[in-house]
């Protein structure tokens, strides 16, 4: 499956905030069709990598280069398009609206009213979400609406998709579903996962990225990177004290 | 030489006077993000204050420096009271609720007084620069401006008050377990602004003309300049006065004071397009 | 989605309900009433047409415009100033939507991708507004023509003619054909703007409203949408000015004062943000409370900012969902025959 060519690179990405440094200088590189994981302590800047990437920032400096071309500069919008989808760590949806009309924005944006809706019900039945698609996202349980901001995304066929602690919150029989899920995903996708539950990493990812200050600690396999004496000091021994 | 002269002090006159009418705002809507669209009301009784006590036989200096922030200080703590903490936090409501209450405020006065022009004369008489009279009022308000920013910028800094109500802004709950109380903070804080916007209402009104209706002309102006001014509330605020206050002047000078109006809108917008952040946002950083 | 004709929904019932009462009114209206109050009510369905506009772009768009009055004024003023140099109205009347339109299109554009925040939109909107309003007071010289149009500044525009029929200029309409006109256009406007909440267009903007970050996410460009949808309210305010004027035969700056500005805030407020119906009863409801202490004696004391004042505080305070929300709150909880069969668990936003 995994293709030597990056989908997605980023070259001395760097972003300030006043004094905090969120993001340090991070050269990073994702193959075409690889899963990778990013995990790190709370406030490494693994949420405002992402951030940067779709523009939802404006980088301080670095580039952020897309199937070889700069994305630095595109507008979000420009970069959806593009073929980057993002989950973000707090459920964004759309809450005054109902499940349907949440996938169903997604939907319309490629395809033709017709079609639009029998992909709405197609990714409905995928998500597990038709009984409630009728129901107002802002009165679902947290792991619901993940399962909605998940199925938003899917819907755009995205290339490349980013999942900002996806199973955050939800039970354990979800967390299961979800970890298949992005299998799946995987076969026709590129995907960037930030974890911290360790089970779940280990059963989807065989490469994981460590961020500590903003900055890549380790980029290794994840037998390599649990033995390594660095992340345990910043990362896992901290968990371990928690 | 003298109208360059002339033209000089017009341009300070435009920019003292600019920040005059920003201050209580730098504090309520750059500090505290209370967007008060009530301020430029809260400056109109400033305004009456001083002209009701001074044709009353009050000295006018003490209408102007001494009643019109004590007064509106307390119109402004009672607002807040009654009104405006209920809305903590939520942008858009505030902005409604500050709005019914600019137009109740413009309402009680026009009941009291009447929708007539009043306004008292500026006291201390004139200089002659060349051949242009001066008033030395104007003057004394350049320099009452500027010791105006002093103090507010002393007061924040170095006062045990000042770091409180700093402290509080940027994180209330810490405040609150440092046993301080956020909601007297944000009463006193809020009364603050009132009062420094009263206090420039009747610095104010000496040289213009007061209705109940005055305040709107200082309310749009007030908040372009204060957001233009950006997260450091106080410097921006100064900055931005300086830079649209000569704008202004100076296209006044030229043309019309409607078309002055115009182009310092233009170039606000303008420059909020080159500085999404405001002016503090990009340059001054660390500023308050 | 799927526009099906689902007579047990409460949308589509509320919407039957407001098509009916719209086409009695059409039809009743010049049968009902005399001339005067039939005057009367072609003014109210002019501020109910500009409530509507205020409505669709704070309620559906979430675009708090402090300065919709201004396109009102300009719709007013370009009708006024066309229809006296063509001596028709036709394209006069065109012109009432196209100028708004067009003007808020490049103040939108400013607007929307120059990001500004809400707040700063606000006060830009009540600040172009005002010196339109400085702006056109200041012309009552000579020297302010357009074509055979004098703007006379301060002392407003008279003389303007009324709507002729297209392409007769010689023959105006009647009072009755005049209510006739504007009932239909509001009518047209309301369901306009139904249709276009359904389309893919009008989704899109509530859903930036619910989520500006999550469309972009989608790949909406949200600027352009909130552009559009400025222009489009724009337009129908634009449009509102029209009818205005042309039935008071008589425009000055007023139009453009912090007054009017402040009541098609408070339509909306009062009638319930995120309604269509709502901000025109609010607009109904407001001008006949405002007629009627007009009336009264005891009133006297009392001016338009004073009760606007308490007003809008009264609302912001205790009813701020406005009262079409909180009616209908009411009647499905004591009026039983009003509860569709089965009620979908909705949060409001429909009427
Ligand atoms: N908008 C912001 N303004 C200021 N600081 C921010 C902002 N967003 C994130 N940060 C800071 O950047 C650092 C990284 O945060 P984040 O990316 O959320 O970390 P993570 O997702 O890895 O937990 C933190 O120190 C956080 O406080
Ligand atoms: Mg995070």
């Amino acid at each position: 499956m995994t293709d030597a060519r990056p989908i997605l690179e980023t070259k001395g990405l760097t972003m300030r905030f006043g004094g905090v440094v969120a993001v340090d200088n991070v050269d990073f590189s994702l193959a075409e069709g690889e899963l990778r994981c990013l995990i790190g302590p709370n406030g490494a800047g693994k949420t405002t990598f992402f951030r940067c990437l779709t523009h939802q920032y404006k980088p301080t400096s670095g580039k952020v280069i897309y199937r070889g071309d700069e994305i630095t500069g595109s507008h979000t919008h420009q970069i959806a398009r593009r073929g980057i989808g993002i989950k973000t760590q707090v459920p964004s949806v759309f809450d005054g609206l109902d499940v349907r009309e949440n996938i169903w924005l997604s939907a319309r944006r490629n395809h033709k009213d017709r079609e639009a809706n029998r992909v709405v019900d197609e990714i409905l039945e995928r998500i597990g979400l038709t009984h409630l698609a009728h129901q107002l996202v802002g009165q679902l349980a947290h792991g619901e609406r993940q399962g909605v901001e998940l199925g938003i995304v899917l819907t755009g066929d995205p290339e490349l998709i980013l999942l900002d602690e996806p199973t955050a919150g939800m039970t354990h029989e979800e967390v299961h579903r979800t970890t298949e899920m992005i299998r799946e995903i995987n076969r026709t996708a590129s995907l960037i996962v930030v974890e911290h539950d360790m089970q779940f990493i280990k059963a989807i990812a065989n490469k994981v990225t460590v961020f500590n200050q903003g900055a890549i600690l380790v980029e290794d396999t994840m037998e390599n990177v649990l033995k390594n004496q660095q992340v345990r000091d910043v990362y896992l021994g901290k968990r371990e004290v928690a | 030489m003298d109208t360059v002269a002339l033209l000089i002090i017009e341009v300070l006159n435009g920019i003292s006077s600019l920040a005059l009418t920003c201050a209580g705002l730098a504090i309520i809507f750059g500090m505290m993000r209370v967007i008060n669209f009530a301020h430029g009301e809260f400056m109109m009784l400033g305004g009456y204050t001083t002209v009701v006590a001074t044709n009353a036989g009050v000295n006018i200096w003490i209408s102007m420096l001494i009643l019109s922030p004590l007064v509106v200080g307390i119109i402004g703590i009672i607002s807040e009271r009654l009104l405006i903490r209920f809305f903590y936090g939520r942008l858009v409501d505030t902005l409604i609720a500050t709005w019914g209450l600019s137009l109740l405020l413009i309402g009680i006065v026009t009941a009291i007084f009447g929708n007539y022009i009043t306004g008292v004369s500026a006291p201390l008489g004139n200089f002659a620069l060349g051949q242009y009279q001066l008033s030395i009022y104007r003057l004394v308000l350049i320099g009452l401006a500027v010791l105006l920013f002093v103090g507010i910028y002393f007061v924040f800094t170095r006062t045990r008050l000042g770091l409180i109500a700093r402290g509080t802004m940027q994180n209330p709950d810490q405040a609150a377990v440092l046993g301080i109380s956020p909601p007297r903070v944000y009463m006193i804080t809020f009364g603050i602004g009132a009062a420094l916007t009263g206090l420039a209402g009747g610095l104010l009104a000496p040289i213009s003309q007061i209705i109940p209706t005055v305040g709107f002309t200082y309310v749009a102006q007030a908040f372009i300049t204060v957001i233009t001014g950006g997260t450091g509330a106080i410097t921006g605020t100064i900055v931005a006065s300086g830079i649209f206050g000569t704008v202004r002047q100076l296209v006044t000078y030229e043309t019309t004071p409607i078309i002055g109006g115009v182009v310092l809108l233009i170039v606000a917008v303008v420059l909020l397009r080159l500085l999404p952040q405001g002016i503090t946002g990009k340059i001054f950083r660390r500023s308050l | 989605m799927k526009i099906a004709l689902d007579l047990k929904s409460w949308n589509t019932r509320g919407l039957i309900f407001v098509g009916v009462v719209m086409l009695a009114l059409l039809f009743a209206g010049p049968e009902v009433f005399d001339l005067f109050v039939l005057l009367k009510v072609i003014l109210f369905v002019s501020t109910a047409m500009l409530a509507l506009s205020m409505g669709f772009i704070w309620g559906f768009g979430g675009i708090l415009c402090f300065g919709q009055s201004a396109f009102f004024g300009i719709g007013g003023y370009a009708y006024a100033i066309g229809v006296i140099n063509m001596g028709e109205s036709t394209v006069p009347i065109l012109l009432s939507v196209l100028v708004p339109a067009a003007f808020a299109m490049l103040l939108g554009y400013f607007m929307f991708y120059g990001r500004l925040s809400d707040i700063y939109l606000a006060v830009v909107t009540l600040a172009v507004t005002l010196i339109f309003y400085a702006f056109i007071r200041s012309t009552s010289g000579e020297e302010y023509v357009i074509g055979n149009a004098r703007l006379m500044g301060f002392n407003g525009i008279s003389s303007i003619p009324v709507f002729n029929w297209p392409g007769f200029p010689n023959s105006p309409l009647w009072p009755d054909d005049i209510f006739y006109v504007a009932t239909t256009l509001l009518i047209l406007v309301y369901f306009g703007l139904r249709i276009l909440l359904r389309s893919h267009f009008g989704r899109v903007v509530v859903a930036i409203k619910e989520n500006e970050t999550r469309a972009e996410y989608l790949g909406y460009d949200v600027r352009f949408y909130k552009m559009i949808a400025f222009s489009i309210g724009a337009g129908i305010a634009g449009l509102a000015g029209c009818l205005f004027v042309s039935f008071n035969n008589f425009i000055n700056p007023d139009v453009f004062a912090l007054g009017l500005a402040a009541q098609i805030i408070m339509w909306v407020l009062i009638g319930g943000v995120g309604t269509l119906v709502g901000p025109m009863l609010g607009s109904l409801a407001l001008q006949m409370l405002y007629n009627w202490l007009g009336t009264q004696t005891f009133a006297s004391f009392l001016n338009t900012y004073l009760v606007f004042g308490a007003i809008i505080l009264i609302f912001v305070l205790a009813v701020p969902q406005g009262l079409q929300p909180t009616a209908r709150l009411l009647a499905l909880r004591f009026l039983p025959f009003t509860r569709p069969p089965e009620e979908k668990a909705r949060g409001g936003g429909d009427d």
